[in-house]
């Protein structure tokens, strides 16, 4: 789960991490009034879970109240690849003389929480990597020791900040950290961590990923879930326990298990096809959320076919076919199906669909083959 | 032979009484494994399903009855007691199945795990079986014969897919094991491609892999320099987007690595035969039998 930028700078405050005395606007009016409080110039940052919000025309300076209102109004409601604005975060403007990058994430492959250090902050950290990766420096945590104050003061050191700027930046690395594990993120970042003109270092954006797996622990930061930032479709997925992704293609899939389920969307590539989401049903599903399951997919205005490939072990064939039958009866529709169901009681999943005399296969491939052509049949149609 | 599990595994269920440990233990006993004990803690003393014995610890358990293996059926939040206690329990192979652990509690329970001298598999896996000799874990035991071909993958039923595909072709299955999907394991692809090459029975090897991280790139690094035997790869998620997590928590393209092609391209630098789809395998492997 993503947490917009005046949550993550909230989080990061409450571990000692200086960040701007900014509020959150959800009108004009409000904007208005929180620029009065600051007095001076402030920020007018929209807040939406993309990245290149600057370029789009989201972020915006404002000298005065008066301003402020109409660059906040403007920001309002504006469409950001995709999303609409419906928060501004009002911060005071900073005197900005530095720029530089921090960042946290768990690496897979040492098993560590790798805290990254940059000169060149402000910009997207992926390109200094890719370009100048010698300005990136690292460190790696051990997990039962925890970030120690010399690592902090090591990674400081070696890009290159000012003496004086040691233990100040230390502290905000602990404090980073602390953020991290007690948060149970998979990504904290500070970008830019800016050097003010009074020599403060001020984190100035923030930015968090939270383990979902994690959150049954966090109640407060579950909490914090921006439903508008989901589709209705991935809302109901989530209510139903399902893992779902909503792709461009016309071809709708419902698998269970995840890597049979990606496995199914490149078989119907490898056909010529493309497919309109990732749906993993999981384990041992039950007809209530094959149905679920299969309203999400017949929800997309795109699917001209869909494919249901299951491969019963704990999850049992005949449920399956029984929850199909029972998705049908209250979303009738036309959408051509194939259906092949392997494993654990499929000859019952198969006698329960005869009666619906929908397409059925034997193979993976035989399966995505049918899928393909009955969504180029509906396209001609159409 | 095979790896990890046969029929000296004197398994103990942790996590016995609850409902998928106790459906998954009655079909382990059907399927012929070894189940010594359970462990439910405060209904030690009482019976399981398959009368199977119940302690109220793991240290219990593997001082009445020798348990040599355990596999681990209790919910997340519970799951890395679970193993740890397998572990000081003196427990050698520890398999988790469960699903949803957060990452930062695996973190450090595989640090402690790496000073001991237990080995995880999991979590979030299937198990693995020994067709024939003992199946640990929850994949549908039917669809296994015996045979030369050792299976690894961080997959469930994708892995049942290219097993059940091997069979109809008459392709047997030295040990199937599943490593799981979350971003920190216990067991990676190399630690089992390592054993697959020092097995006698296993002949050849099936690696199904996915997008995010990369365990398959350091599992190419190891068959190009320390591994004798042939490998057939597969890799789920070529048409996966990126920053989208695919079901699994470990299945996802962050900051443009761990892509599907970038894993095909080091498998294929080595001269692993990489399938286009999962019905590519069991053809690719009964060519190198022929």
């Amino acid at each position: 789960m993503k947490l917009q930028e005046f949550q993550a700078k909230r989080i990061f405050g409450q571990f000692g991490i200086p960040v701007p005395l900014g509020e959150v606007a959800e009108t004009p009016a409000e904007a208005r009034a929180i620029a009065e409080r600051l007095g001076g110039t402030v920020v007018i940052k929209s807040q939406v879970l993309v990245g290149g919000r600057g370029k789009a025309g989201g972020i915006k300076l404002a000298k005065s109240p008066d301003e402020a209102e109409q660059v906040a109004g403007r920001i309002l409601g504006m469409d950001i690849k995709g999303l609409t604005v419906k928060k501004v975060l009002v911060d005071p403007a900073a005197d900005i003389r530095k720029e530089l990058y921090l960042g946290m994430v768990l690496d897979r492959g040492s098993r560590r929480v790798v805290i990254m250090a940059s000169s060149e902050g402000g910009v997207d950290i992926e390109e200094v990597a890719a370009q100048t990766p010698e300005k990136i420096i690292t460190a790696a945590v051990d997990p039962c020791l925890g970030l120690r104050e010399y690592q902090a003061r090591d990674l400081a050191l070696n890009i290159g900040l000012p003496k004086e700027q040691l233990g100040k930046f230390a502290a905000i690395c602990q404090g980073l950290y602390e953020c991290y594990m007690k948060c149970d993120a998979s990504l904290a970042e500070i970008n830019p961590l800016a050097i003010l003109g009074d020599n403060r270092l001020v984190a100035l954006d923030g930015k968090m990923v939270l383990d979902d797996s994690a959150l049954f622990r966090h109640a407060d930061l579950a909490a914090m879930r921006d439903e508008d930032e989901e589709t209705s479709e991935e809302r109901e997925a989530r209510a139903n326990d399902l893992s779902y992704v909503k792709l461009d293609g016309e071809i709708g899939c419902m698998v269970n298990g995840a890597g049979l389920a990606m496995a199914t969307m490149d078989i119907i590539k490898y056909y010529g096809g493309s497919p309109a989401n990732f749906l993993d049903v999981g384990g041992g599903a039950k007809a209530e959320k094959v149905a679920a399951a299969l309203r999400i997919i017949l929800s997309d205005p795109n699917v001209k076919a869909v494919l249901l490939n299951i491969f019963g072990g704990i999850t049992r064939c005949d449920e399956v076919a029984r929850g199909i039958l029972q998705a049908l009866k209250q979303v009738p529709t036309q959408t051509p199906m194939v259906v092949r169901l392997v494993g654990t009681n499929y000859e019952e999943g198969r006698a329960i669909l005869a009666e619906a005399k929908m397409e059925t296969a034997e193979t993976l491939a035989g399966a995505a083959q049918k899928a393909v052509a009955a969504a180029r049949a509906q396209g001609r149609i159409a | 032979m095979s790896i990890l599990v046969n029929r000296d595994t004197r398994l103990v269920v942790q996590g016995i009484t609850g409902r998928e440990g106790a459906f998954h233990t009655e079909q382990m006993i059907a399927y012929g494994t070894k189940v010594v004990a359970g462990v439910t803690p405060g209904k030690g003393g009482g019976w399981g399903v398959g009368n199977v014995p119940i302690f109220d610890s793991v240290q219990e358990a593997v001082s009445a009855t020798g348990a040599n293996t355990s596999i681990i059926y209790v919910p997340a939040r519970f799951a890395p007691d679970a193993i740890l206690e397998a572990a000081d329990a003196g427990v050698g192979l520890i398999i988790c199945i469960t699903e949803g652990v957060p990452a930062l509690d695996m973190l450090r329970v595989r640090a402690y795990l790496d000073r001991t001298s237990s080995r995880l598999v999991g979590p979030n896996c299937p198990g693995l079986i020994t067709p024939g000799e003992a199946k640990v874990g929850i994949m549908p035991g039917h669809i296994h014969t015996r045979g030369s071909v050792g299976l690894v993958s961080r997959s469930g039923t994708l892995t049942y897919e290219v097993v059940y595909a091997l069979t109809l072709r008459g392709i047997g299955q030295s040990t199937a094991v599943g490593i799981g999907g979350d971003p920190i394991n216990g067991t990676s692809f190399v630690d089992v491609l390592r054993m697959f090459e020092n097995d006698a029975e296993t002949k050849q090897v099936v690696m199904i892999g996915e997008i995010g991280g990369a365990d398959e790139e350091r599992a190419a690094e190891f068959i190009g320099t320390h591994m004798t035997k042939p490998v057939t790869a597969f890799i789920a998620g070529q048409t996966a987007p990126p920053g989208k997590r695919m079901g699994h928590a470990g299945a996802i393209i962050s900051g443009g690595k761990g892509t599907a092609a970038d894993k095909i391209a080091a498998l294929d630098a080595v001269g692993v035969r990489v399938a286009s789809h999962p019905g590519e395998i069991a053809e690719m492997v009964a060519a190198l039998i022929r």
